[in-house]
């Protein structure tokens, strides 16, 4: 490397005052949920590290994570690939191919062994030798052995990488298998959802340049700062399910009222992600505010649990004695699942205790 | 020397090239060509390098899921292979759908053939044509003079802007960090812009980047999110409550108002930066006229965009339908995915195998056995392949074929169907184009032709996208509310069994998927995709693909560095998840699938 270019001077390039630098760090440790005792940290990593090199790699897939990636907000998607990281192989987005883009993964590897981010969306399928997904003319599966070996940390972006997705679904044709399953000697970072939320995914990685350190997981190997509670807990529509007000069917007047979609087979009381707080595409809407149910795509296997419109049988009410069916049953018959009614449990209640089952990991 | 069916003299005597990974696209793909002592293509080989299954993965699924998971078939053209899937469902089971749900649906659909082709243009094929690191030789009051010669309106046109965006290239590049555009193929004598140029288009590279995050947010008012949006079979999942209780929580006024700035922005887009970088680009390759292959001879668009709800006449559909075969523009033939005589697949070059060989199969009763073999003149070992054997099978795509033709889909072919059956936007929007750019209608069938009419289309799809708006508010003004038709929402209220077809037009092209449901389940179900047709492999008589087709006779300035080949591919915007995916029909299981 010759220059280094820092972030701090990439904002103090753009004319950017320290005094409007220090508020953007104070910005980014809010948005982090972190504390102001954080602001000289980040300012301080800011102002030294030089790009970190990454390595995106892409299995089976369908590309909605570089998609998402790149609605990012804060930080925008230019401001991550020009000054915070060096992003020097992305089949998706970079110049070269062939022979040129495969010198530039080797290049990258040989001279940042050990610190580079490697970044895989999709998966590989191990069925037929590998070759269901070819990439150089050999499997993926090598490539990502390949690229994973002198890697400082993996992330797995989204559901495919995480836990396998859509192809992975029954029966698996491919055998499409979830990074952690072939990468056994590596931190991996899984950032489920189909895709993750774009701010999620650029918030992981300032977070690990930020700190230089990977943040905190769950159990299963998630972010604890965007996925340790679930959509139910803090959807804005979760007073409707409270009071047992429920949309009974598409269009009816409890959806122009949004009332709570859980008998349309919403599965936000089951589904750990930042939906219902951080939003989607700069905080416009998530898939709830709009009408339809959660389906649950941060979810391990959440394409096999039955139909998107089937409703959960086991969610129970805050302060009733009863489940939502029969609090807010109108029309006979439409009762989904029988469910066990034990006594007034809060939801929130449970919310805590498996939170902190997931997080003490 | 071979010559094939649909018109191409294949020559593999000269040196093969090979490019894996072919990057810039969506998926995987290997594109192998031979090139003659002169540096001409004189053989192009296309291969489809993945494959997923999703279709075998839908049997016995609820047919009301079968959006969701169709609709991860593809992250970057998100949205349309759900609308292609609601619309099959309906079909089979004659679900009708509201007047708003169609308007909304219309409006999703338009907002994303804009969002990919910018995209598309800016961040997936630019590259091809401009030179980042020569926009650091630019200066930056030329350029701003450039700029406002180009686009008087495009208000981000000072020196000071060009000269910011300059300095931060400059650093970049000074680094030593190159990221995306690192071992590009900057010193090859086929980029032709001035500095300037290159600093302009590499400036809007970056605005594009900031305003693409913006077009989405019409799926996301309607949909949720974006990508992967969430869609309805009956009509769309966003209710409209636009002054009642409840309201805030649904399309309500601000909801509206939010749509109406974003297609504004789209269309002030288009016109004031993205057609006009396309002809500004495009007048300085003017004489790069390759890449053409079959767009002149042989297209198909199903057409889309339906002015009212549950009506596919050809007639009554904004984006054109038709076939238009044998080079003969002056007939257009109409387009029936119903007929088992029309579209149907097949596999003798590709990785599956059917129990007759050289049959071709309609997708209602397509068969999808994946067979991986290598020919007996490939090079490599079968984990390690060096050079294909187009002779044998050679890729996970399938062949599709239309009345036996090998075509080309995507907006140059429906700016082509539009323009031979004379629609008037169509034709109006493309005469202006060759007009400025003292170009003969026979430029359009070519690599730029292609990206101009994509290009043409992203702006026609802006107006149209403002047309549908103003539809679905007179709607809501004359008191119709309604977004989705719950009648046949149980299944018990379905035949014991039925079939349906939906059809689409994705940014790449024509989408079909057909669908049997048989006692409530999928029964089912099969993907026919653009980048299928347009990377289709050999069939069974040796026609070639489109793909294949449009690198024929292609001068390579250094056959190593392969950036004619990747100018031509991208301009296909190859889509290879959405391609290679398969269905076994009638319940067969995928027996030779090994497991280990």
């Amino acid at each position: 490397m010759s220059q280094v270019e820092t972030f701090y001077d990439v904002m103090r390039r753009q004319g950017i005052t320290r005094r409007s630098f220090m508020k953007y760090c104070s910005l980014t440790a809010a948005a982090l949920g972190l504390g102001p005792s954080f602001v000289p940290k980040i300012a301080h990593a800011m102002e030294t590290k030089p790009r970190t090199p990454v390595i995106w790699i892409h299995g089976l897939e369908c590309t909605c994570c570089s998609e998402s990636f790149i609605r990012s907000a804060h930080p925008l998607a230019k401001d991550v690939v020009l000054s915070m990281i060096s992003l020097d192989y992305d089949d998706t987005l970079m110049a070269a191919a062939g022979h040129a883009a495969e010198a530039a993964l080797q290049d990258t590897i040989d001279r940042y062994k050990g610190n580079y981010i490697l970044a895989v969306e999709g998966n590989p399928p191990l069925n037929e030798d590998g070759m269901y997904c070819i990439v150089g003319g050999k499997p993926f599966v090598d490539q990502l052995r390949h690229a994973a070996e002198h890697a400082k940390a993996i992330i797995s972006w989204g559901a495919c990488a995480s836990y396998g997705c859509v192809q992975a679904a029954a029966p698996n044709p491919t055998r499409a298998t979830p990074v952690h399953k072939v990468i056994l000697d590596k931190p991996i970072i899984k950032v489920p959802g189909c895709p993750p939320i774009a701010e999620v995914m650029t918030g992981v990685i300032t977070y690990m340049l930020t700190f230089d350190r990977l943040p905190t997981l769950d159990r299963q190997g998630r972010p604890a700062m965007f996925y340790s509670q679930r959509i139910h807990d803090k959807c804005y529509r979760r007073p409707h399910f409270d009071a047992g007000q429920f949309v009974e069917t598409w269009d009816d007047e409890g959806a122009r009222k949004g009332f709570c979609l859980y008998k349309m087979g919403c599965k936000g009381p089951t589904t750990y992600n930042a939906c219902s707080t951080i939003r989607w595409n700069e905080g416009v809407s998530f898939p709830i505010q709009s009408g339809h149910g959660c389906i649950g795509c941060s979810e391990d296997g959440f394409w096999d649990q039955g139909s998107f419109y089937d409703r959960l049988t086991n969610i129970k009410q805050f302060g009733v004695e009863a489940n939502a069916d029969q609090v807010g049953m109108t029309a006979a018959g439409v009762v989904g699942g029988a469910v066990a009614v034990h006594a007034a449990v809060s939801a929130l209640k449970r919310a805590q205790k498996k939170t902190q089952d997931k997080v003490e990991a | 020397m071979t010559a094939t069916p649909n018109g191409f003299n294949l020559d593999t005597s000269g040196r093969r090239i090979v490019v894996d990974p072919v990057t810039r696209i969506e998926g995987h793909m290997r594109c192998e060509v031979n090139v003659d002592e002169g540096n001409v293509i004189r053989n192009a080989v296309s291969t489809g390098t993945m494959w997923r299954g999703l279709e075998v993965i839908l049997k016995g699924r609820d047919p009301r899921d079968a959006w969701a998971f169709t609709e991860r078939i593809c992250g970057v053209c998100t949205g349309t292979h759900a609308l292609t899937s609601v619309r099959a469902v309906e079909d089979a089971l004659g679900i009708t759908i509201p007047d708003n749900a169609n308007s909304i649906r219309n409006i999703m659909q338009l907002n994303l053939q804009i969002h990919d082709h910018v995209v598309h243009f800016y961040h997936l094929h630019a590259l091809d044509w401009v030179n980042p690191i020569n926009a650091l030789r630019a200066d930056p009051k030329a350029t701003s003079e450039l700029q406002q010669a180009v686009s008087p309106s495009h208000p981000l046109s000072s020196p000071g802007y060009f000269r910011d965006v300059q300095n931060r290239l400059k650093k970049f590049v000074e680094s030593g960090q190159l990221g995306l555009f690192k071992n590009g193929y900057w010193d090859n004598p086929a980029y032709l812009l001035p500095p300037e140029a290159d600093l302009m288009a590499t400036t809007h590279y970056l605005e594009a980047l900031d305003l693409q995050k913006e077009i989405v947010k019409v799926h996301t008012i309607f949909g949720g999110k974006n990508p992967h949006p969430n869609w309805l079979v009956g009509g769309v999942p966003c209710p409209i409550n636009i002054d009642g209780v409840g309201a805030v929580g649904a399309i309500n006024m601000e909801r509206l108002n939010m749509v109406s700035s974003i297609i504004d922005l789209c269309n002030t887009f288009n016109r004031n930066v993205y057609i006009p970088d396309v002809i500004a680009i495009g007048g300085f390759y003017k004489n790069w006229l390759y890449g053409g292959g079959l767009s002149g001879q042989a297209v198909l668009a199903y057409g889309d965009i339906p002015e009212h709800p549950n009506n596919f006449d050809a007639g009554q559909l904004h984006l054109p339908r038709g076939a238009i075969i044998n080079g003969n523009l002056n007939e257009v033939h109409d387009v029936d995915p119903r007929d088992p005589e029309q579209v149907q697949e097949f596999v003798d070059h590709s990785w599956y195998t059917y129990a007759e060989p050289g049959k071709g199969l309609h997708p209602w009763d397509g068969v999808t056995e994946p067979r991986y073999e290598l020919g007996p003149k490939a090079k490599g070992t079968r984990t390690n392949i060096e050079e294909l054997d187009e002779s044998a099978k050679y890729s996970w795509i399938k062949a599709p074929r239309w009345r036996g033709h090998a075509m080309e889909v995507g907006p140059l072919a429906r700016y082509v169907v539009g323009y031979a059956k004379g629609h008037e936007d169509i034709k109006n929007q493309v005469d202006g184009l060759l007009r400025t750019m003292n170009l003969p209608v026979s430029a359009l069938f070519s690599t730029l032709g292609r990206t101009a009419a994509r290009a043409l289309e992203s702006e026609y799809c802006g107006r149209l996208q403002k047309y549908f708006f103003d539809k679905l508010v007179t709607n809501i003004k004359n008191g119709d509310q309604s977004t989705a038709n719950v009648e046949k929402w149980d299944p018990k209220t379905w035949p014991k069994e039925a079939k349906g077809v939906g059809m689409t037009e994705a940014p790449r092209g024509a989408l079909g998927h057909w669908i049997r449901i048989k006692d409530g389940r999928i029964d089912n179900y099969q993907c026919v995709v653009p980048t299928t047709w347009n990377g289709s492999p050999r069939d069974t008589k040796g026609n070639i693909g489109a793909f294949e087709a449009s690198l024929m006779n292609t001068y390579m300035e250094r056959p190593d560095e392969p950036v004619e080949i990747l100018r031509t591919l991208h301009s296909f915007d190859p889509c290879l998840a959405c391609s290679t995916h398969v269905m076994s029909p009638d319940g067969d299981t995928l027996t030779t699938v090994k497991v280990r």
